[in-house]
């Protein structure tokens, strides 16, 4: 009990780096996500074999090993640099990314095709079909495997700490170092994990009470 | 159909060759001679401890390992000249040959040392929950540790330096740090001292040494900073490359870790030591390692009992 109390300064930057983290990352992989999958339904096969590349190369390769290549590899040929908050943040965004194209291309085949044929004998163009009418409609069945994600998301943040970016889990390596029982750090640290991801879940049930299919 | 196949097929190439120049490709990943004191010409010799018989000691850490027919150490694997494992499992260094010494003063030939790789932040954890029977490398005695662990020693006095590139000019000790950027692992002693604000350096934070000094020679941070015993192993590795500034900055006296209450365990670790000091092995042990990477020796400090 103690340990939370005597290093609360500690504990509460881990939490507020993993929520920060988390957020940002969460909301690049949602943008980069959503335009993968915008690729990846597209009409043009160079978008498309990109799309499928991208998510092919992200979701396939182990997310400490992205972290490694982020730091060694991409300072040598791209980005000398780069700050450490940026890299994770790039790190995950990606990783994330490819998972969420893949449960917003799902949500698009749940929208029958008639939606689209419509959308395009009334002249709209792919992009404002894929805006207008099949993304908010894809939107009600995304959001569960959505929620899964971000919940996941939040869990791989943890990685980040061993790349020097102070989060939640790094917490726990430096009080232990200092001689700390494991058992307590842990559960504080735990406690901090359930609290981001009950609320994550916590948004999306809203989210899906407002926006559910109803069938 | 085709289009998609290749494509994974192309994805997954790109992925492997990212990974293969992730893991080597760096000049010098691999130094320019193998790290340790095995090999080479005109190089000091290891040498070699007279084992001890029957060996009584009343200590309970002792009798299992004497139970067992073997002592069980920590020890570091990613230090060359210093706690060092090859990729053929052999293990090398200064902290090793310590180690090496004490088992034979303990009764155990080098045939009867299991060593673990235990990294820093568990030490505490792995040595209370008995896991290792004594554990070296590059322990640093203080106080809140020893309310976990029993210490023999100091038999090295270390102390935190900088290791930065052969043509850096603008580090010249901690004091130069402002606004450069400085690599060590997450929780070490040093990194608690560079983070201080009068020096007013930024800091990244890794999980292995390695990986900072591969930061360093990627331009990525100034300087790397923890032990000038690790350092200067590193140095020793990459001569043209990297150098150690060569002002420490604390005193990081190396113990030998082990149960906290086993005082005649101790006692025998410190007698140990002193024994193999006096008689001229530790001077030959350091030559034949730590001794390579240029460092000069320094007479061992006085032993701490208690």
């Amino acid at each position: 009990m103690n340990v939370l109390l005597d290093y609360l300064p500690e504990f509460r930057e881990g939490f507020i780096g993993t929520v920060l983290l988390t957020l940002a990352s969460g909301l690049l992989a949602m943008v980069l996500g959503v335009i993968i999958a915008g690729f990846r339904v597209s009409p043009v096969p160079p978008l498309r074999l990109f799309g499928t590349a991208w998510v092919t190369l992200f979701r396939n390769t182990p997310l400490t090993l992205l972290f490694l290549i982020v730091w060694f590899v991409l300072p040598v040929i791209f980005f000398p640099g780069l700050n450490p908050w940026m890299k994770a943040l790039i790190t995950l965004g990606c990783y994330t990314s490819a998972f969420v194209c893949e449960a917003v291309r799902s949500g698009i085949t749940t929208v029958p095709l008639g939606q689209a044929e419509a959308a395009r004998s009334i002249g709209m163009t792919f992009s404002q079909t894929l805006r207008l009418i099949i993304l908010p409609q894809a939107t009600r069945t995304v959001l569960p495997p959505l929620s899964s994600i971000f919940i996941a998301l939040t869990k791989n943040s943890a990685i980040a700490g061993a790349f020097s970016v102070a989060e939640l889990f790094s917490v726990q390596k430096l009080l232990s170092d200092k001689g700390y029982t494991i058992g307590w750090i842990f559960l504080w640290v735990a406690l901090g994990y359930l609290v981001i991801t009950f609320s994550i879940s916590g948004l999306f049930r809203l989210l899906e009470r407002r926006m559910g299919v109803a069938r | 159909m085709n289009l998609r196949k290749s494509a994974a097929v192309a994805a997954t190439v790109a992925a492997l060759a990212l990974t293969a120049t992730a893991c080597g490709g760096e000049s010098g990943n691999a130094g320019d001679k193998p790290a340790g004191g095995s090999g080479g010409k005109n190089q000091p010799k290891l040498p070699t401890y007279t084992v001890a018989k029957d060996v009584k000691v009343d200590s309970p850490t002792l009798k299992k390992a004497q139970k067992a027919g073997k002592i069980v150490f920590g020890a570091k694997d990613d230090q060359p000249f210093l706690g060092f494992q090859d990729t053929d499992g052999k293990r090398s260094g200064f902290d090793i040959e310590i180690a090496k010494m004490v088992a034979a003063d303990l009764g155990f030939k080098p045939d009867q040392i299991e060593f673990k790789t235990v990294d820093s932040n568990v030490r505490e954890t792995t040595i209370s929950k008995g896991e290792v029977d004594l554990y070296v490398g590059t322990y640093t005695i203080n106080d809140e540790r020893k309310k976990q662990v029993g210490f023999a020693g100091p038999y090295f006095m270390a102390g935190a330096d900088l290791l930065v590139r052969a043509d850096e000019k603008g580090v010249t000790g901690p004091d130069s740090l402002k606004g450069k950027t400085v690599c060590s692992i997450k929780g070490s002693t040093p990194l608690q001292e560079i983070k201080k604000p009068k020096y007013g350096a930024k800091t990244v934070e890794l999980s292995k040494y390695s990986e900072c000094v591969q930061q360093l020679l990627n331009n990525e941070v100034d300087a790397v900073t923890t032990d000038d015993a690790i350092l200067k192993g590193y140095a020793a590795q990459r001569p043209t490359k990297l150098k150690v500034v060569g002002k420490p900055f604390t005193k990081e006296p190396y113990g030998i870790g082990m149960n906290k209450d086993d005082k005649a365990l101790r006692d025998a670790v410190n007698n140990a030591i002193e024994a193999h000091e006096k008689n001229g092995d530790y001077k030959k042990a350091y030559d034949a390692t730590l001794g390579l990477s240029k460092s000069a020796y320094t007479e061992p400090p006085a032993l701490e009992r208690y």
